[in-house]
């Protein structure tokens, strides 16, 4: 590994990494304990439809991906609060019609059309230095707001209802959290794929959640986490010429698999343990 | 069992009307708590129990009539005032927090910014809450490491926590075990020494053996300032549930006087 960092573009992926690990370790963590996961990648397909947009338009991806992305998270937040209990459909129809809306611009399009593919697994080995100034203020900004509203985060993510009996106005702290998951999602899937975004915003956390006692030390475990996981990932497939996105994934649901292992092994000697006291 | 009728109303529902897409939920309730009490309310599902404490918590706006808190006028901060115990105790197990962590949860004051932290003299106060709960050794374990009566507690403690006037708790027993909801009672009645509770229970039983007033809720209120003995709460509150669903009967009730209307506040 020590000398594929003399390559530019590696040293490029080796930093978009660590952004999109801080990134999604903190709004991850968030997604979890909230609930969010479905809801997210409601969003993340949807901005497909962005995508599609903006290429059709010919504007810029970033203006696209985020309008789309953000005005379906809002929709898909309102419709979450408002209707419980069918919220998971109607996120489901959204995330199929937002991709389906972003296949139909792309057909439309006149001339030359992008490889889709790029946007599901991502290029992180062909990552510009320009785009990862962009995302980094883009991560401090998402970063800053979290830190500024994460006494009442927390207090919301884990009980709703107490929270707003302590006068926290918990509606529109769930739309600026949802926005904030919007945001994520279209900093990252362009750098690493929108499967790659799901993976990141969902293994580490999970995995961190069982180890920690409190919501900052779960978003610690889990950036710490992403980063090995992507560092492992970019190893793997350098060393071994494989497409670097699903390598990434590959390892962190080994890892995810290795924590239910020791997991399950951990208490299953415990039961050892404990029969042998009562014998 | 019968209180001594004197005192300072904290809570003054008047001509209180709740009513979702033009169905009634709640209809003229009228209800004064005073310091001190300990007041069951009963009624069958759907009565709108649950309603009336998310109203007086301030997590729902009357569609009609005014609920007046005198503990707010004190404190303009409001609703600190209150602790609410919420019905269902398992929720969100796997959260990564500990006991003690969501005690100081009770402390929570919106619009405090980059704050990652409690401080010491909140985290002493926090433990003692637990302690006096009986649950101090478990202030560093993670919730879902705990049992639904040493969550039970936690919640109350989050509650008890910023020293409010008047508990809320709605169906708390729900998840705990005939000895536990025994333990659990007596620990209310020792906590009535100093704050005011207001209870939802489905338990006539319970209700007839630690509370000292009840009120029976069918959309419609009936306060029951004080009572004899247990027959006379299973009475009242057969006679106010079939009130409701017979208008018939009603009438006939009203007068022949079953329900005194000297009970109705």
């Amino acid at each position: 590994m020590i000398d594929a960092l003399q390559f530019e573009f590696i040293r490029n992926a080796l930093f978009a990494g660590l952004l999109a690990s801080i990134i999604c370790g903190v709004v991850g963590t968030l997604i979890v304990v909230n609930r969010l996961v479905f809801l997210s990648g409601g969003i993340a397909h949807s901005a497909y439809g962005g995508i599609g947009l903006a290429f059709f338009m010919g504007w810029p991806y970033m203006l696209g991906a985020t309008s789309f992305a953000f005005a379906s998270s809002m929709i898909m937040a309102a419709v979450s609060l408002k209707s419980k209990q069918r919220a998971d459909t109607i996120i489901g129809v959204m995330w199929s019609v937002g991709m389906a809306t972003g296949i139909l611009f792309l057909d439309m399009t006149p001339g030359y059309n992008v490889d889709l593919m790029s946007y599901l697994f991502g290029s992180i080995l062909s990552v510009p230095g320009s785009e990862l100034i962009s995302m980094g203020c883009l991560t401090a900004g998402v970063l800053f707001l979290i830190f500024f509203f994460y006494d009442d985060l927390l207090a919301m993510s884990y009980d709703e209802e107490f929270a707003q009996v302590r006068g926290v106005a918990v509606r529109p702290l769930y739309f600026m959290l949802i926005g904030t998951v919007a945001i994520t999602v279209v900093i990252v899937v362009q750098v690493v794929g929108l499967i790659l975004v799901i993976a990141l915003l969902t293994i580490p956390p999970y995995i961190s959640e069982k180890y920690t006692k409190s919501l900052l030390q779960m978003m610690m475990l889990s950036i710490l986490l992403g980063m090995v996981f992507i560092t492992a990932g970019l190893w793997g497939a350098y060393r071994y010429d494989l497409t670097s996105g699903a390598t990434i994934i590959f390892v962190a649901g080994a890892g995810f698999f290795l924590s239910l292992l020791v997991d399950t092994l951990f208490s299953m000697r415990e039961r050892r343990l404990w029969l042998k006291a009562h014998e | 069992m019968n209180r001594v009728s004197v005192t300072e109303p904290i809570v003054e529902i008047s001509h209180l009307c709740y009513s979702i897409d033009g169905l009634d939920i709640l209809h003229d309730i009228n209800l004064t708590v005073n310091k001190g009490d300990f007041i069951s309310v009963i009624g069958p599902n759907g009565g709108g129990k649950t309603t009336l404490l998310k109203l007086i918590l301030g997590l729902l706006k009357p569609t009609r009539g005014t609920i007046t808190m005198e503990i707010n006028k004190e404190k303009p901060s409001g609703r600190f005032a209150i602790g609410y115990v919420p019905q269902h105790v398992n929720h969100n197990l796997s959260f990564p927090a500990t006991a003690l962590d969501v005690v100081l949860m009770g402390n929570h004051k919106p619009g405090r910014r980059f704050r990652f932290g409690n401080t010491a003299v909140d985290r002493d106060h926090a433990h003692q809450t637990l302690e006096r709960l009986g649950i101090g050794d478990c202030a560093g374990r993670k919730i879902i490491a705990l049992s639904g009566g040493q969550r039970q507690r936690v919640l109350i403690a989050r509650a008890l926590v910023s020293q409010p006037k008047l508990l809320v708790l709605d169906e708390p027993t729900a998840s705990i075990d005939t000895k536990g909801q025994t333990e659990f009672y007596e620990l209310l009645v020792e906590l009535n020494k100093e704050l005011t509770i207001l209870m939802v229970s489905h338990d006539l039983l319970v209700v007839s053996n630690y509370a000292k007033s009840f009120a029976c809720l069918n959309r419609r209120l009936h306060y029951h300032q004080s009572f004899g003995s247990s027959v006379e709460v299973f009475d009242a509150f057969y006679s106010c549930s079939v009130e409701e669903m017979c208008p018939v009967d009603v009438i006939s009730k009203d007068k022949s006087g079953v329900m005194n209307e000297a009970d109705h506040d």
